[in-house]
């Protein structure tokens, strides 16, 4: 029975070391990190958890936040909104502070009424459904990623502001993805007192020869193109109107800014518009947060990395700036304070999306996509 | 009601959308000619031949590629790619008859066309693991000729060269049937193949030629369309070949004229359902009319009710 006493004090011993932060309870930050963390989607979730350790680790290695330190509640939702709840709930009794997440869009969804109740602030890198924060449903509710329909916005708000275009044919490919954007840039559209849809109209995938509906353009008096779909379409379309001599812009998405349409559509690609994904190569911080993962990990970081290292960066910063963790201190810290982050250096709008984040408009120049400044 | 369509647009419009029409119909009548050859001889749908157009396309991509590295003229590209893919598509016409369809051609009816169907899926994903599956950007081989620049915005170049070829095709076609003597053998062929066989007429050789004229037109096609679109994949021959075979039963399958009025017919109507209706219904108008004339007249617009096979 020797052995036995001395497991038994060992096994104290050691219980005592791993309970012994959790007596000092209260004076942590608890970061909730919420997601898919098993199942089909965890590939969108587990990044997420790796980039708010890293943060974390970093932050606390410089004495924590407010002299506090950071400590992690990772709770795992599958990506299914019925479970999404328990999570969010489990999370709330365990007390978070703030959460980073959820990663899909409708467990988001489904989880932060909970939230909401409780007082407490989320940030998700992922989550794009533009109603999450469009309603104003959710005023917790904050993302370091473009909604859905900001590329429509960017492309909508190029053609009024940047080139001035007053009637605007809008055509897609009646796909879900070019149809969906087709919808958002008509309903901007429709909305703007700059301009005006002259045409709206879906064109059939594949088809042999689309003169019949670039003739349709001309006569619509349209002095401006939006196309939402691919880029074998794209291609097409832009070839069959300047071959007709219609020399209005074409402005398409990123589904078209694809070094294959230049190719194809060769010289008729020249001077074509496209929204896509802006460039954060350049930014330092990218390169770090990428390199801190390639060194901890040694792996390159997966879906979501950047924005999730946006995002806790966010949330503690604010933290840092309100100087507690109240929930309306949180708001108005996410409101007016810039972060510099992976993705840019971002605050939040009154609504919650994070400005600064998105899309930017390129063009065709000399055979190359070019960022338009 | 129509009346009212055409004036909203005026003259100019109308006339713009008859043009796209007809650029669109010839286009499926050139391979709809193929369809309505095999038809006419041995009864078959050649599903595969949507596939013969597009392999026509890819090796006169191939060959004009080639010789605008040697630095040939323009018109010499044409034609050698042209000559070549036509070459080639018959070779391909041939031996897709010989291995897939003689065999069977006196197995139930519905044998030789799953044959189609199979070899048509199978030339589609030879040609994807041969070649790519990438969009391929085709060069414009037809120049844009300077007497066409004042209706360039009604018609360009390659539109017109379309339409004609397609009207040749046609004429040529309608002649070799009535006045050669390999026609009078297809005719023979056509209305009775014992019948002919006992007259001396060498059916495998009329039905190999056919199969060689259809692949030759539908490989001209390929170079043509293709440097119209200006891209080609291996999927193209699909989506062409399923509106040149509707075109082909429109006109009344089995029937050379027949082919290209289908051919126009469809095009015309997918053309004005979009320009005075909506594209998102160009599909619906144009098979909606397939049904209509099918529902009146069953054997197509100048097809021959009494075709009837032993």
């Amino acid at each position: 029975m020797k052995t036995g006493i001395k497991q038994s004090i060992l096994a104290a011993s050691i219980s005592l070391l791993f309970t012994a932060p959790g007596l000092m309870a209260g004076d942590t930050i608890k970061l909730g990190v919420a997601g898919p963390h098993s199942g089909d989607l965890a590939s969108y979730g587990i990044p997420t958890i790796k980039a708010a350790e890293l943060v974390v680790k970093e932050v606390n290695a410089k004495g924590g936040i407010n002299g506090k330190q950071v400590e992690l509640l990772i709770e795992d939702d599958v990506c299914k909104p019925e479970i999404a709840t328990n999570t969010a709930t489990k999370l709330v009794s365990d007390g978070v502070d703030v959460v980073l997440g959820h990663i899909c869009s409708g467990a988001t969804k489904a989880a932060l009424p909970i939230y909401k109740n409780s007082g407490i602030v989320v940030v998700s890198p992922s989550a794009t459904n533009p109603g999450l924060t469009q309603s104003g449903d959710y005023p917790n509710f904050y993302r370091t990623i473009a909604s859905d329909d900001a590329q429509a916005r960017t492309e909508v708000d190029f053609a009024l502001d940047v080139l001035g275009l007053k009637k605007i044919a809008v055509i897609h490919d009646k796909g879900d993805y070019g149809k969906g954007l087709a919808e958002f840039a008509k309903t901007f559209l429709e909305n703007s007192s700059k301009g005006e849809v002259v045409m709206y109209e879906g064109v059939t995938p594949g088809a042999v020869d689309y003169s019949a509906v670039v003739q349709k353009i001309k006569r619509s008096g349209a002095d401006g193109v939006i196309f939402g779909g691919y880029h074998p379409e794209a291609s097409k379309i832009i070839t069959q109107m300047r071959k007709k001599r219609i020399k209005i812009p074409f402005i398409s998405d990123d589904g078209v800014k694809d070094d294959t349409f230049i190719k194809v559509a060769g010289k008729y690609a020249e001077g074509v518009y496209a929204s896509g994904p802006q460039d954060n190569s350049k930014n330092p911080l990218s390169s770090a947060a990428n390199a801190a993962h390639k060194a901890a990990y040694n792996a390159d970081p997966g879906a979501f990395y950047e924005n999730a290292y946006a995002a806790a960066l966010a949330l503690l910063n604010a933290i840092d700036n309100a100087g507690t963790t109240d929930y309306e201190a949180i708001r108005k810290a996410l409101r007016d304070n810039k972060t510099n982050t992976p993705v840019g250096n971002i605050n939040f709008d009154s609504k919650g999306d994070a400005v600064g984040v998105g899309f930017s408009m390129y063009q065709v120049t000399n055979g190359k996509y070019v960022e338009v400044k | 009601m129509l009346r009212v369509f055409l004036w909203s647009g005026g003259m100019e419009y109308f006339i713009e959308l008859f043009f796209s029409g007809l650029t669109r119909g010839s286009i499926y009548a050139l391979i709809a000619l193929g369809y309505t050859m095999v038809y006419g001889i041995i009864g078959l749908i050649n599903f595969a031949h949507g596939e013969i157009y597009m392999i026509g396309a890819f090796t006169s991509y191939i060959i004009a590629t080639v010789l605008s590295i040697y630095g040939f003229p323009v018109l010499a590209i044409v034609v050698l790619a042209g000559f070549a893919a036509a070459i080639w598509s018959s070779a391909y016409g041939f031996t897709i008859e010989k291995l897939a369809y003689r065999p069977l051609r006196h197995a139930p009816r519905l044998s030789p066309l799953i044959s189609a169907i199979g070899m048509s899926i199978f030339l589609q994903n030879y040609v994807l693991l041969a070649q790519t599956s990438d969009f391929l950007a085709f060069p414009e081989l037809i120049p844009d000729f300077d007497f066409m620049e004042p209706v360039a915005h009604i018609v360009g170049t390659t539109d017109l060269v379309i339409i004609l070829t397609t009207a040749a095709a046609m004429f040529g076609l309608t002649l070799l049937i009535k006045f050669t003597r390999i026609g009078k053998a297809m005719r023979a062929t056509s209305q009775d193949r014992t019948m002919a066989m006992l007259v001396g007429i060498n059916v495998d050789r009329v039905i190999s030629m056919t199969f060689i004229i259809g692949s030759a037109l539908a490989a001209i096609g390929g170079i043509l369309i293709a440097s119209h679109i200006g891209q080609i994949n291996f999927y193209i021959g699909f989506i062409a070949g399923i509106k040149a075979f509707t075109a082909a039963v429109l006109g009344g399958i089995g029937s050379i004229p027949g082919a290209v009025l289908g051919g126009f017919v469809l095009g015309l109507t997918e053309s004005f359902a979009t320009g005075y209706v909506s594209s998102d219904y160009e599909d619906v108008f144009a098979f909606g009319l397939l049904v209509l004339i099918l529902l009146f007249k069953p054997s197509g617009l100048l097809g021959r009710a009494d075709i009837q096979k032993v």
